[in-house]
């Protein structure tokens, strides 16, 4: 069939359309965001009955998921590692359903932490939940994991993860697609105790979940994602790759002489037959995986000690960071290229930091100068553009945790006594986790002010459009029970300044819950609307 | 035949725009193509690189190794040095001239221009006059994509199609102007 450039994540939405998907849910969030903007093209040009939505956070994404499923359709959800951690309740309790329309969970971690704040490793979740995790190594095994995936699903009643990193989610490549399968017609499971998790179900249900082991072993000794090739001639060295180690590992093998017997693991639980068989071809095996040691601390448990192992544990790889070419060329013994000759330099950094005419830069400004005021200011932030309030000239904020502890953790250091304790929050990540919190400091009656920066858009990310339009927050706020006198609308511009200081000094000196929301659009949204006309 | 370019510069100055076309061209002459790229945080103002790999064998990986890059292609001359490493001995540097200061600490551009220079062979591309004369500043990236071009494995012919191939929707203006830029940067 037709071929198509695509970005990995692109290859998993076209993997997912060409598998009969029904509907998607997700929760933008780099690198992961591109799959739901890809199926939303997709319903506007090519089929208007997929369903591809963004919801207020990644559990609520996963929950409704989990319904498509038990109405017989195929459902994929999306977000980055962290956002798995939001969903984890939803994930780890759907394990013991009895899975019915195919359910995908496709999740982008980012090792080098290039746009996030860990470099989680979403294996350890799969492992964790006792499912399948599968990780593609090139943007066409991308598109056919995706495939393979619901089919596993139904297959094996189990949710299946996707794993995917920056590199596979953000590289692009020629994708050969395949067939088109239809969607699954809505067709509910009719057995109520698949999908009721009370004990006395779930205890049966954990039980099959276990009993299910030797198949799903079966199939991973078997399957093609884990190839092994068995070199007698070298009985020093052996290699176990995963993910995108494998492609920087098959360019190092290239200079190697006496290849190293191989085996590269992309489809978990791992074959632990093919793992043995390859570490009794050579003494040491040295474990090129990116993210966790994840395989490495498993072979530590299955090997015979007279098997060395080589790698994050003992450094012969680094445990922090993504693999690169160079990592796995040293780890071979490989010397390294030889470099271009340039005059000393001393190299200044470029951090990211706010756009020109950022919103942000208006609200931290007149934050900041009432801040000035205090001794001891508390300001919490949150994950958003707004979090390169960090850096100079703004040096505003004072933490930034998780998706919502800005509302949260300012609510902590006020009651630990902090005076002022200002949170600082975006809208789509109020919407996210944010209002929770809002809703415990009312019940404890804290004395804190949250400042929620509505630039009407989810910007870090790429521009995804907010679940709530700017108009609803005040509403939101006020129904949460803030008092209507202290929700409080400000226009971020320099020529509101002073205004705006007064306005701040104002709600932070008030005895209790008040909410400013600091309202203008992020300039990339004005931009655009003045393209369109 | 494998080709290595590490294409940097500052978020939002358009690297991914470049890589677009250069990518273009390659696929147009059946060539393999492999690319890297960053999305996300640092495209806010900060250091941004891709990489890219043009290659008429399989290649497997997106990334690179110190000192494999046949080509620095930058849009700024401060980042054409942050990522030098990669650079292999007897490697092309291509860079805009004109300084992107958005950090306190920027260095001195003579002293910027000296060590760039100090690679052999390194072109320093007045993008900005070039592109104002092919009709728009904004074509500033298609200068440098035709400076490259002198050295890159991709025909003229190929480029001033894939150019007309990638700018047809925006119309037949944007098209001559981004041309016109292409070939002066060519000629440059
Ligand atoms: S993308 Fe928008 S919200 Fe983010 S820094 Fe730029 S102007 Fe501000």
């Amino acid at each position: 069939m037709s071929e198509l450039v695509l970005l990995g994540d692109e290859a998993v939405a076209q993997g997912a359309i060409d598998a009969g998907l029904s509907i998607a849910y997700g929760y933008p969030g780099t690198p992961s965001t591109e799959i739901v903007e890809y199926l939303q093209d997709w319903k506007r040009k090519e089929d208007n009955s997929l369903i591809a939505s963004w919801c207020s956070n990644e559990k609520t994404a996963y929950e409704a998921a989990v319904a498509v499923s038990m109405m017989g359709k195929r459902a994929l959800v999306t977000m980055k590692h962290v956002g798995l951690n939001v969903a984890a309740d939803a994930f780890m309790n759907s394990i013991g359903y009895t899975i019915h329309g195919g359910l995908v969970l496709a999740v982008a971690d980012d090792p080098g932490m290039h746009s996030s704040q860990n470099e989680q490793d979403s294996r350890y979740y799969a492992d964790f939940a006792r499912t399948i995790c599968l990780e593609p190594r090139n943007q066409q095994e991308a598109y056919e994991m995706t495939r393979d995936a619901f089919e596993l699903s139904e297959k094996l009643h189990l949710p299946v993860l996707l794993k995917l990193t920056t590199r596979i989610s953000h590289s692009r490549a020629v994708i050969k697609r395949g067939d088109v399968r239809p969607k699954n017609e809505f067709n509910p499971s009719k057995d109520r105790s698949h999908w009721t998790n009370l004990p006395f179900l779930s205890r049966q249900n954990y039980e099959d979940l276990w009993q299910q082991r030797p198949v799903l072993a079966e199939i991973s000794e078997s399957s093609d994602y884990n190839p092994l090739s068995i070199n007698d001639r070298n009985k020093e060295v052996a290699v176990i790759t995963t993910g995108l180690a494998y492609n920087y590992y098959k360019e190092a093998e290239k200079e190697l002489e006496n290849k190293p017997s191989h085996l590269h693991i992309s489809f978990y639980p791992m074959p632990e037959d093919k793992i043995r068989k390859l570490a009794g071809s050579a003494a040491r095996i040295i474990v090129i995986e990116e993210g966790y040691p994840f395989v490495e601390r498993f072979l530590k448990g299955i090997l015979p000690q007279a098997v060395q192992v080589d790698g994050k544990l003992n450094d012969v790889i680094p445990h922090l960071g993504e693999i690169t070419p160079d990592i796995c060329r040293k780890a071979m013994g490989l010397a390294s290229f030889e470099k271009a000759e340039v005059k000393a330099f001393d190299m200044p950094g470029r951090p990211p930091q706010l756009c020109k005419g950022c919103p942000h830069t208006d609200s931290y400004k007149a934050l900041n100068e009432v801040m000035a005021e205090y001794e001891n200011p508390v300001v919490t932030s949150d994950i958003g553009c707004y979090t390169l309030g960090y850096f100079a000239p703004h040096n505003a904020i004072h933490s930034c945790l998780d998706m919502g502890a800005a509302v949260t953790m300012a609510r902590g250091a006020a009651e630990a006594g902090a005076h002022p304790a200002v949170g600082v929050i975006g809208d789509s990540t109020f919407m996210h986790t944010g209002i929770q919190g809002l809703v415990d400091m009312l019940s404890a009656g804290n004395r804190v002010t949250l400042m929620i920066l509505d630039n009407s858009i989810t910007a870090m990310t790429g521009m995804q459009r907010t679940i709530v339009e700017s108009s609803g927050i005040p509403e939101i706020v006020k129904g949460c029970g803030v008092d209507p006198a202290h929700v409080r609308t400000i226009v971020p511009l320099p020529k509101y300044h002073e205004e705006n200081v007064k306005v701040i000094r104002e709600e932070v000196e008030y005895d209790g819950v008040s909410v400013i929301i600091a309202q203008r659009a992020c300039i990339h949204v004005v931009k655009a609307k003045y393209a369109k006309g | 035949m494998t080709y290595n370019i590490v294409l940097c510069g500052v978020g939002g100055q358009g690297v991914l725009s470049v890589a677009a076309i250069i990518a273009r061209g390659a696929m147009m002459e059946g060539l393999q193509v492999k690319q890297a790229e960053v999305h996300g945080m640092s495209q806010r103002g900060g250091a941004v690189i891709a990489t890219m790999r043009i290659s008429s064998e399989e290649i497997f990986s997106d990334l690179i190794s110190e000192g494999q890059a046949d080509m620095i292609l930058s849009m700024e001359p401060l980042e054409s040095i942050r990522h030098i490493a990669y650079l292999k001995k007897g490697g092309q540097l291509v860079t805009g001239k004109d300084p992107f200061i958005n950090i306190p600490d920027y260095p001195d551009r003579e002293e910027l221009y000296s060590v760039i220079n100090s690679i052999e062979g390194s072109m320093l591309i007045d993008t900005k006059n070039l592109a104002v004369e092919a009709g728009s500043q904004r074509a500033q990236n298609m200068v440098l994509v035709g400076s490259a071009s002198k050295v890159l494995p991709i025909k003229e012919d190929t480029f001033l199609g894939a150019i007309e191939n990638v700018f047809t929707r925006k119309g037949e203006d944007i098209v001559t102007i981004n041309k016109k830029a292409f070939v002066l940067g060519r000629n440059s």
